[in-house]
């Protein structure tokens, strides 16, 4: 056995650094005294204590995927620009916080320089919240950044104007693990598999837990069997719904099918409280083949979504509640969609959703 | 030194358009690092194969800790040798991720010298995520990380790194301080974080006010969102510059009041706090005009998640309002209770939302003593299928007394 070294003490278990370290001077002075906001113009806002102290916000897009070498740019940029003082938000954004009204638009300038546009506040498209996809991901169905930026670049004025009837959140997820919000978003794009999961009994053997591997199945698809005189597993394939829990538990129960993956859409989900519930997205679109490099006919799609919506929508009024108010048929009317069997809920207390009232349009 | 710059036809064409390319900042990253480099090549190749190239998980780690890191192995490793083993380091972002540009530049010059210099800003969680380096590299990281006083954030069966909104740094609409709260959760449950010990994850997600900016609601098993009891605060005379400057107070604010407890005669408004809702729409419609009520704190709500495994929830009311003031011990016994019961009840992989639908709502309350309230329900229940647990006998003790 090797000698272990000795060595300097080793960290654990230290939490993140503090905040208040990363805080700019107006922020510590006015943290908790902040009177109200204005939107200045697309992506520039000030909020104003009750001090009378104005810090100004610049947000604008990314990729979520950065190199260093952009951080850095974005250090460089807070330091010419704002005493060095930036922060990301929920969506992905960069904001710089400045407290010289004069330096904001030598600062959108530079941020345009850098390719980076500004907005993405109040009445527009924020950016997409999404996941890895085949960047990084083991269980993706579909690529996530790739969709993400061929979607942004056709609704980039959506980012970088206010002309919207009230805000509209994209997001993508490239599975049904949905590492994001996806399920609660005015349109959410989820990668979808379609092919039930092919057990490779030899590595099956190898490394997994056949028990854990069956409970992991919400609708017991999965069944012990006994083959060639060892355990293993079968999937009774008309109750999959493609979930792949079974494949996280398990990698030999691979699902991931390039003739099969692809893209469904969701619409109507919002997370704010604001006038109406929070509600989940539902499904508007089941399927449409992934198409690298850009995925044209999911750009096309959510096009639609967002400009029949933009068009009818009263102000204020977000994807879901527009739909609530005209009605699920007058929505697959308008945007051309057609309605499937699919579009049916047939999985616990599906009844819930079915139409229980005469209250219809004709 | 770089390797051949690799032919990637595909992914050329996300480098078009005008909203910033994520291949741009591969390629800036491959010009530096066979890592990268790599990287763009196995993606090239997903982008043909319409597949992913990346194997399942893998248990990798740092020196004590059971979450943090994902593992992350190539399944084409011959093809693209730099990236065969390529995981994810989740670093424990500073609450409301604000930084200066002097510990971002810091941060960059670790992952220059130890992995992929790419990185997430951020991963869904919350994490700041330093994307792809070899199993080597990660304890190194790991030291200059904790060096520079950062830490991991969470993965698995854990409690994942909690998350917050600006709050009060930046908004007039936090009803308690989230980043307080958030670092004191994140420190308050180190071991817990970084030991993943639960039947499945546990996230913890705090938004200042209902508009919800963290989604707290639809993806945290504990949603911590702030509100008021009190009246809304009225600027009556912001109110007149509002309607004075073409905002139509009566379509546009007091129309879209769901508890329609706002009237408008065309110079003040009038409120029927009793009725509010506490829904935000009047105050995001004037924020110089109105705002939450004095008397603030937050709602907890309990058991959001994603689909899996039994289908998506948003959270529900569990406690209707606390406040939330140091050392917050009144939450902290909560958490303690319901992780208690939840770890020694919970299957494998079951959120603590489908714990709750599994046991029943009324029987998690009674575990953890928390008496039943109506802002709980949405409603009462519509069956009459009760599980009472005792009935009368003729000749019980109870009926010869009666």
């Amino acid at each position: 056995m090797p000698e272990v070294q000795p060595k300097q003490k080793r960290k654990t278990d230290i939490g993140p650094p503090h905040y208040e370290k990363f805080l700019p001077p107006i922020i510590k002075e006015n943290y908790g005294k902040w009177k109200y906001h204005e939107v200045l113009k697309p992506g520039v806002m000030v909020t104003v204590s009750e001090t009378g102290a104005r810090l100004y916000t610049v947000r604008a897009g990314s990729p979520r995927l950065l190199s260093i070498d952009k951080i850095r740019a974005y250090a460089d940029l807070a330091d010419k620009y704002c005493n060095g003082y930036l922060r990301f938000t929920s969506r992905h954004n960069v904001e710089f916080l400045l407290t010289d009204e004069s330096k904001i638009d030598p600062l959108i300038r530079a941020l345009d320089a850098l390719g980076h546009p500004v907005g993405g506040m109040a009445n527009s498209i924020s950016s997409i919240v999404h996941t890895q996809g085949w960047v990084h991901c083991h269980s993706s169905a579909t690529d996530a950044s790739g969709v993400v930026k061929a979607v942004m670049d056709d609704l980039i004025l959506y980012f970088t104007e206010m002309k919207l009837p009230a805000k509209l959140r994209i997001a993508l997820a490239c599975c049904l693990n949905m590492c994001g919000a996806v399920h609660c978003s005015d349109i959410a794009i989820l990668g979808i598999h379609r092919r039930p999961p092919k057990v490779n009994r030899d590595r099956l053997k190898a490394t997994c837990e056949i028990p854990s591997v069956v409970s992991a199945c919400p609708t017991a698809a999965v069944r012990p069997v006994t083959v060639d005189g060892q355990p293993s597993v079968e999937v009774i394939e008309e109750r999959c719904m493609f979930c792949a829990n079974c494949f996280t538990v398990c990698p030999a129960m691979p699902i991931n099918d390039p003739l099969n993956d692809g893209v469904s859409i969701w619409v109507g989900g919002k997370v704010s409280n604001a006038r109406s519930e929070p509600m989940f997205s539902k499904l508007a679109i089941p399927f449409i083949p992934n198409n690298p490099p850009r995925w044209p006919e999911v750009v096309e799609a959510v096009r639609n979504l967002v400009e029949v919506w933009a068009r009818n929508a009263r102000k204020y009024e977000r994807m879901g509640e527009w739909i609530n108010r005209i009605g699920w048929p007058r929505f697959f009317e308008m945007t051309g969609i057609p309605f499937e069997k699919v579009h049916i809920d047939d999985f616990k207390h599906a009844g819930t959703t079915f139409k229980r009232s005469t209250h219809l349009t004709y | 030194m770089a390797e051949k710059k690799r032919s990637t036809p595909q992914l050329d064409e996300l480098e078009k358009g005008s909203w910033p390319s994520f291949v741009k900042e591969i390629k800036t990253a491959a010009e530096k690092n066979p890592m990268a480099n790599d990287l763009l090549g196995q993606l090239e190749r997903s982008y043909e194969d319409k597949i992913s190239h990346w194997k399942h998980g893998g248990i990798v780690g740092v020196l004590g800790y059971g979450g943090g890191i994902i593992g992350r192995y190539s399944d084409l490793p011959e093809e693209f040798p730099n990236v065969s083993h390529f995981h994810t380091i989740r670093i424990n972002q500073p609450a409301g991720w604000f930084y200066t540009s002097d510990v971002l530049r810091k941060l960059c010059d670790i992952w220059e010298k130890h992995g992929s210099g790419l990185t997430n800003m951020h991963g869904s969680t919350g994490d700041l995520v330093f994307l792809g380096t070899k199993t080597d590299e990660l304890e190194p990281t790991f030291n200059e990380l904790t060096d520079l006083g950062f830490d991991l954030g969470g993965s698995g069966s854990d409690v994942r790194t909690p998350s917050c909104c600006c709050g009060m740094a930046r908004c007039e609409w936090a009803c308690y301080d989230t980043m307080a709260l958030t670092y004191f959760l994140t420190m308050h449950y180190q071991d817990e974080l970084h030991r993943p010990a639960f039947p499945y994850k546990w996230k913890f997600k705090m938004s200042g006010c209902p508009n919800d900016c963290v989604a707290a609601i639809a993806r945290s098993d504990m949603s911590i969102i702030g509100t008021w009891r009190d009246d809304i605060q009225v600027d009556e005379a912001a109110v007149t510059e509002y309607a004075k400057s073409g905002v139509d107070i009566q379509k546009d604010v007091v129309g879209n009041c769901p508890a329609k407890c706002m009237e408008w005669d065309g110079k003040k408004i009038k409120i029927d706090n009793k009725a509010c809702v506490k829904c935000m729409h009047c105050i995001n419609a004037m924020p110089k005009a109105l705002a939450p009520g004095k008397d603030r704190g937050a709602c907890i709500l309990i058991g959001a998640k994603a689909p899996i495994v039994e289908g998506a929830l948003l959270s529900s009311v569990l406690i209707p309002f606390i406040k939330l003031v140091p050392p917050y011990k009144e939450l902290t016994d909560l958490v303690e209770k319901i992780h208690e019961l939840w770890a020694e009840n919970g299957k494998n992989r079951e959120r603590v939302g489908e714990f709750i639908q599994r046991i029943g709502m009324g029987n998690f309350l009674e575990a953890i003593g928390v008496e039943p309230t109506p802002e709980m329900v949405a409603h009462p229940r519509e069956n009459p299928y009760v599980f009472y647990e005792e009935y009368f006998e003729e000749d019980s003790e109870d009926n010869k007394n009666a």
